[in-house]
């Protein structure tokens, strides 16, 4: 087992991503969507959708509900939970710092296992 | 345990075994020692069907529906040629005409009717028994005897002209015999037909081979021994030799009458089919009368037995009988004919019709507030399982009448969505097979909308919807939860479109996340703001405050997204007249940007396929072409055939023409996409036909200009709006017509559905003859948005939002 290390990643300014819209970030060779809705939330979830792969940064965004571009899946930002509950978001603890940048907390011990797939 | 019940079932027609049968569903078996005591000497037969068995079509075995084992091996005693005599309600027995007794706890009368037979002279031999020659149509037996007397008989009658009398009539046609209906009635089946289909139906009969006299009222049977005629009251007289009394039924109520139960017409019943005198005695079928009505026919006894199953086994002490709305379908070969409810419109009710009696055809429907409450289906009855649903629920109907008359060109398998095997894949999109549906439904999700989110079905090209929307209605049997949101115009804002319209204006929303915080409480819904972004610029148009959240991904960056994450870039071509110079860029955009494909599209122009989102800035500088508008719900194309130029029979310069309306309309916004075409002649090279507005040269120097055809998932042929002489012309009516269906359809709604929704008559009325003095307005609100073109691609120059064709971020501490 490997040891469960959370690292905190700085994202830069939150103003990096347009109100209401998704950006995918590189974390690590990671890439993780980070959201800021309107309604003053930001929220982080892994960047594909489990459907088809659709980049979920891309979806429209509306309070806590992302929709995936490609085939319209919908998902609570928040849970990670789809709508049709027939699937799940892995999601990432993510919040403000005093600068207004991007914070976002991320496990270590769940890199080896994506190293494997690429 | 408590030991078993005694279940007596009287009679063992359709009603009794059918009321069997939902008892033993119920576990009934455990229940009740059940005995069914039937007059007729074998099983169960499908009585409905007997007019095939008469006419040869069918074999007496065929139309057995539980035959005699099928009693046993259910635990059930049948008793066959048991006729009972009388019931004895204090005893709690039966006796039967052998003289034995059966005692019973509960007690179900089903002793069904018998045909109603007039006091016709003449009719009976001293005995009191038919002449012979005369029949009544009611058993096998009856069929047997039937058909027995026509082998030697070369006329006969068959007195009533109803549903049983005219199935009756055309089975004998099958034995050779010259068949003859007399009828008391002006016309055939009066309950049932108006007039006119009445008529239609008699001329159908009567190419059949039938003879049909109306007005003729039978006073006696002529002959000493055996019919040799029939004598009218007229003084007329009719010669045959045997002779089909079908003048309806009565109920068999005697039985219940001599042990002192409520009979009127029928046996009285309470909602639970049980006797109003007696709790242990129910009562199912043709003798039961209920709130006031008898009926004749297979459904409402269905349901009958479906309460008395219920109730009687305790499953659903509170089940209800409501009463049953009335349909019937004309069992006769050769003629198709299906009817329900009123044959008259009383007051303000609407009637659709269609009349086509060279061909046999005839169609009417009677609609009240908007429900259906009568029809008549003569010569096709295709639409009559939608219409059946529709009139049984009430449910909503289409304002586009004539498709509940006709299926419309590719909506065939509609109408048999609900009979189609479990495995049908009803969302060819997604895949999404009938049973899925079905089950969704059952588990609890009642509504269109729901079973969409949960099952996907109709969220693909939205074609398959009506069918979802049938299946979640049959399915759920009446209780359809009525979603509010389909009433809204996105379904995140709880206002229809006028009102959100109104409200729009009056607050000054120009931004759609004002509209949410104004008219929807701040709660954002991302499914709506595309639909309000596109209402907000229809009103707005140059005001309209653009926010980029609100646009779907494509329109963000202008491209069209695939299914690998990469886009689609697609250069305006002008008419689909393209160049050297054009196609050597194009080349060269493609090797440098390593588009994995180089695509002709079918809108006469070249899509660069597998092109990287970061890259798309640069692949529109190289291209120096403006954007062809391939992602957006706007102006796409105008398609174009080489015209006067170079073809032969080109009667207009359609090249020529497909270029101006193209680089007019180019990139307009529109609630649907809008894929337009010339045809230099009516031989459609260019399929203006299908396309949401077509431009056909015609001799003369003329162009026919056609809207609302669609060649998609949908395929229509336009109608044809106006024919003009010039291209400025056409032109004008082109855009007078794009900006009236800009203001006037639904958020999606494509040409071909706008057009029929609002029907060519009064758009022609609007765009061409300027009814309602739009004219002017719409030709300047066109001219408006032409003049606000701005080629999207040079947001490549200029950005409007942070990272907008960015893949990836990297975090500031990498």
């Amino acid at each position: 087992m490997s040891l469960s290390t959370v690292v905190r990643r700085d994202l830069g300014p939150a103003d990096r991503i347009p109100l209401g819209e998704g950006r995918e970030f590189d974390v690590m060779g990671q890439i993780v969507a980070v959201f800021r809705s309107r309604n003053g939330q930001i929220y982080a979830t892994q960047a594909s959708c489990p459907h088809r792969g659709g980049p979920l940064a891309d979806g429209l965004l509306g309070g806590a509900t992302v929709i995936c571009p490609l085939h319209a899946r919908k998902f609570d930002l928040e849970t990670g939970r789809s709508v049709a509950d027939d699937c799940f978001l892995r999601t990432y603890p993510v919040y403000l710092d005093d600068n207004g940048h991007l914070i976002l907390d991320f496990d270590t011990a769940e890199l080896p296992v994506f190293e494997k797939f690429e | 345990m408590s030991p078993k019940q005694r279940l007596v079932v009287i009679g063992n027609g359709m009603a009794g075994a059918r009321t069997v049968e939902e008892i033993l569903s119920r576990g009934g078996r455990e229940r009740f020692d059940i005995t069914v005591l039937g007059e007729e000497p074998h099983g169960n037969y499908n009585r409905i069907l007997l007019s095939k068995v008469l006419s040869g079509s069918q074999d007496a075995s065929e139309i057995l529906l539980n035959p005699i084992d099928w009693y046993a091996d259910n635990g059930v005693t049948l008793k066959t040629n048991s006729r009972v005599t009388t019931i004895d309600r204090d005893a709690k027995n039966v006796q039967t005409a052998d003289g034995s007794l059966t005692d019973y706890d509960r007690l179900i009368i089903a002793t069904g009717s018998r045909p109603m037979v007039p006091p016709f002279g003449g009719l009976r031999t001293e005995d009191g028994a038919l002449k012979p020659g005369a029949f009544v149509f009611r058993t096998i037996e009856d069929c047997a005897d039937i058909a027995a007397y026509a082998r030697n008989c070369k006329r006969a009658t068959v007195i009533g002209g109803g549903l049983l009398g005219l199935e009756s009539a055309r089975g004998l046609l099958e034995h050779g015999v010259e068949v003859h209906i007399v009828h008391l009635g002006s016309h055939l089946m009066e309950a049932q037909l108006d007039r006119q289909a009445a008529e239609i139906l008699k001329r159908t009969l009567e190419t059949m081979g039938l003879h049909i006299h109306l007005g003729r009222s039978t006073k006696c049977i002529l002959g000493e021994d055996r019919v040799e005629g029939l004598a009218f009251a007229d003084g007329e007289t009719l010669n045959c030799c045997m002779t089909i009394i079908s003048c309806g039924i009565v109920p068999n109520v005697q039985l219940a009458k001599d042990c002192g139960l409520t009979v009127k017409r029928g046996i009285v019943t309470d909602d639970q089919m049980r006797s109003v005198d007696d709790p242990d005695i129910f009562v199912v079928g043709e003798c039961a009368e209920h709130r006031g009505r008898v009926y004749g026919l297979v459904a409402p006894l269905w349901h009958q037995g479906q309460v008395l199953a219920d109730v009687i086994t305790d499953t659903n002490p509170k089940a209800l009988y409501p009463g049953s709305k009335l349909a019937t379908k004309l069992k006769v070969m050769g003629v198709d004919l299906a009817t329900m409810g009123i044959t008259e419109p009383e007051g303000d009710d609407e009637v659709v019709q269609f009349n086509e009696s060279r061909r046999g055809r005839y169609k009417k429907l009677i609609i009240r507030d908007g429900t259906l409450v009568g029809a008549i289906l003569l010569g096709e009855t295709e639409k009559a399982a939608t219409l059946l649903q529709a009139f049984d629920r009430g449910s909503a109907l289409p304002e586009d009448r004539a498709q509940l008359l006709f299926s419309l060109e590719g909506n065939k398998a509609e109408a048999s969505v609900v009979d189609a095997p479990d495995d049908t894949q009803v969302c060819n999109c997604n895949g999404v097979c009938k049973s899925a549906i079905v089950n969704c439904v059952k588990g609890g999700r009642k509504s269109l909308k729901m079973v969409m989110e949960a099952t996907r079905a109709g969220t693909g090209c939205g074609s398959c919807k009506a069918q979802v929307q049938q299946l979640v209605e049959w399915a759920a049997d009446g209780a359809v939860e009525e979603d509010p949101t389909v009433h809204y115009y996105v379904p995140g804002v709880p206002l229809a479109k006028p009102e959100l319209v109104a409200a729009v204006k009056s607050h000054e929303l120009k931004s759609v996340s004002r509209v949410f915080d104004a008219l929807a409480d701040g709660r954002e819904d991302p499914g709506s703001k595309m639909g309000l972004a596109s209402l907000l610029k229809q009103i707005w148009g140059a005001d309209y405050e653009d926010e980029r959240d609100a646009r779907y991904i494509n329109d963000r960056v202008h491209a069209n997204i695939q299914k690998d994450r990469t886009f689609s870039v697609i250069p305006r071509i002008y008419g689909g007249v393209t160049s050297a110079d054009q196609l050597r860029r194009i080349a060269d955009a493609a090797d440098k940007y390593e588009a994995r494909m180089v695509k002709i599209t079918g809108g006469q122009r070249i899509d660069l396929l597998g092109i990287k989102k970061e890259d798309l800035p640069d692949v529109w500088k190289d291209l120096g072409m403006p954007s062809g508008h391939a992602y957006a719900k706007a102006f796409r194309t105008c398609k174009t055939c080489v015209g006067t130029d170079f073809c032969r029979y080109g009667l207009g310069d359609s090249t020529k023409l497909g270029i101006e309306i193209e680089t007019r309309f180019q990139g307009l916004e529109s609630p649907g996409k809008l894929k337009l075409a010339t045809a230099g002649c009516p031989r459609n090279c260019s399929e203006a036909y299908v396309k949401d507005v077509g431009a056909v040269a015609v001799e003369g120097g003329r162009w026919e200009i056609y809207v609302g055809g669609a060649a998609g998932a949908h395929v229509r042929k336009g109608d044809l709006l106006c024919t003009v002489d010039s291209h400025p012309d056409v032109l004008l009516y082109v855009g007078r017509f794009l900006q009236y269906y800009r203001e006037n359809a639904k958020y999606l709604e494509r040409t071909y559905g706008f057009v029929e929704r609002i029907g060519i008559a009064k758009i022609r009325a609007v765009v061409v003859e300027d009814s309602e003095e739009l004219a002017t307005h719409l030709d300047h609100a066109m001219q408006q948005s032409v003049d606000a073109y701005v080629d999207p691609w040079l947001e490549a120059e200029q950005p409007v939002s942070v990272h907008q064709f960015a893949s990836q971020l990297v975090g500031a501490s990498e």
